[in-house]
């Protein structure tokens, strides 16, 4: 199996399909008059398109935008700002995945609290965090529950792990988000024009390609869920101008190694038990209906902004920080005035260059002249 | 983060597995994946197995390309 998974990675292969890509993304710029704008909203799929060499290899023929896909990146600041506050809490050790740790925010980043003394420590699992709770009996902890519908399922059976061994001192700070009612809001702005969308393939391992249907059919819009191997994203893109050439609008499933029609429900239904949805801000967005995971009232012991009432009300997101605008794919990282200048890897001022998965901090690492 | 990994079943023990990634071995919740045996391939994100990975679909996705790259080699 293993050389199977390989083959996904062989250069010979990818470049079989960019031998029939590059023609086809030729064809359809002179049938509209410009390059088509294809926008992935997936962190992961940002760095792997950038890393891969995809984005520069290609950027003659069609311009690979990145759209909402990094949970940190979308995280509007007055949550981080919760979170920097729930840090600083005499009781609290702070338990988080590693990108979270040096965005900046009211009073300083995590990193920086930590420098300072602060309990803050980096989990790989939730379950981790519940383990620190278990050994740790005279601390509250508290996981900030930062991601989209992979990660979601995996903090759900950590609550439902708490619940069942009564781990009465562990805590969740949920910003958890959902991809398609975000989805909607892009498709509905006219200032958004992409010609099609790399649908993000672990999200699609739990939703199934089911859930995307809306895309095309609500649309018109061409979709493909796609893998994040070389030789995956540029199945996808060849699929999808396949799909501008000919005037359809479907979404194709071009990762069904992984994605099933139906998805995951078994991952569905855990989230369910313990989460319900809700209206949440998204950077640069501001309010997405129904796009926010929070805490069912019944499980209400959980949460930790109830133990911990840490709402901050005069957060400002950072000066000039263009990060709303490069989320949506308005912009390019490089457009933004700090890119590069005030805002780097070492010293970030938005989100999208701290987090790993953020498009500023790819661009800058891939894509600097 | 979509960040998964691709990793082999070593062993099964109620809802969790030992799984082998390129040597490193680690323990994983199953408990979103059916029916795991040994030898499987999951997809594994924060602690979990999400998925396991089909190798008909895995096959299937690269048949028509191998075709085609056959044909030319003939041709």
């Amino acid at each position: 199996m293993q050389e199977i998974l390989d083959k996904f990675r062989r250069p010979e292969l990818g470049k079989q399909v960019l031998a029939e890509l590059i023609p086809k993304l030729n064809q359809a710029a002179d049938k509209f008059g410009r390059k088509l704008s294809f926008m992935e909203v997936c962190g992961t799929h940002t760095v792997s398109i950038s890393h891969t060499g995809i984005r520069d290899l290609l950027s003659n023929y069609v311009n690979l935008k990145s759209g909402p896909g990094c949970p940190v990146c979308v995280t509007d600041h007055s949550d981080i700002d919760a979170m920097l506050e729930l840090a600083r809490q005499e009781k609290v050790t702070l338990t988080t995945f590693g990108d979270m740790v040096r965005v900046p925010g009211k009073g300083g980043s995590l990193a920086e609290q930590k420098a300072e003394g602060a309990d803050i420590r980096i989990v790989y699992s939730t379950l981790d965090a519940v383990q620190i709770a278990e050994d740790n009996p005279g601390r509250d902890v508290v996981f900030l529950g930062i991601g989209f519908e992979t990660t979601t399922p995996t903090v759900a059976a950590a609550l439902q792990v708490a619940e069942k061994k009564r781990v009465d001192n562990f805590y969740l700070y949920s910003v958890h988000k959902v991809v398609p009612p975000a989805m909607h809001v892009l498709l509905s702005d006219p200032d958004v024009k992409i010609d099609g969308f790399i649908l993000p393939g672990h999200v699609s391992v739990v939703l199934g390609r089911k859930a995307w249907d809306f895309v095309a059919e609500d649309y018109n819009c061409p979709a493909a869920v796609v893998g994040f191997e070389a030789v995956d994203i540029l199945l996808g893109i060849n699929d999808l101008a396949d799909q501008v050439l000919n005037g359809q609008a479907k979404v194709s499933n071009m990762y069904s190694r992984a994605v099933k029609e139906e998805g995951n429900p078994a991952a569905r239904q855990m989230v369910d038990r313990y989460f319900t949805p809700g209206d949440a801000a998204w950077r640069g967005i501001g309010i997405v209906p129904g796009s926010g995971m929070f805490i069912r009232d019944e499980f209400r012991r959980f949460r930790a902004e109830e133990k911990y009432p840490v709402a901050v009300s005069d957060s400002q997101p950072p000066r000039g920080c263009a990060c709303g605008e490069v989320l949506k794919g308005k912009i390019w990282p490089q457009q933004c005035p700090l890119f590069g200048a005030t805002c780097t890897p070492v010293s970030p001022v938005g989100p999208c260059m701290v987090s790993s998965e953020g498009a500023c901090s790819a661009y800058y690492r891939y894509h600097r002249e | 983060m979509c960040l998964s990994i691709p990793v082999k079943v070593i062993s099964v023990d109620g809802e969790y597995a030992e799984v082998d990634f390129q040597g490193v071995k680690k323990s994983v919740g199953i408990t979103f994946v059916k029916d795991v045996r040994v030898g499987d391939y999951l997809l594994v994100h924060s602690g979990f197995a999400i998925e396991k990975i089909g190798e008909e679909e895995a096959l299937e996705t690269l048949r028509l390309w191998e075709e085609i790259e056959s044909a030319g080699n003939i041709g």
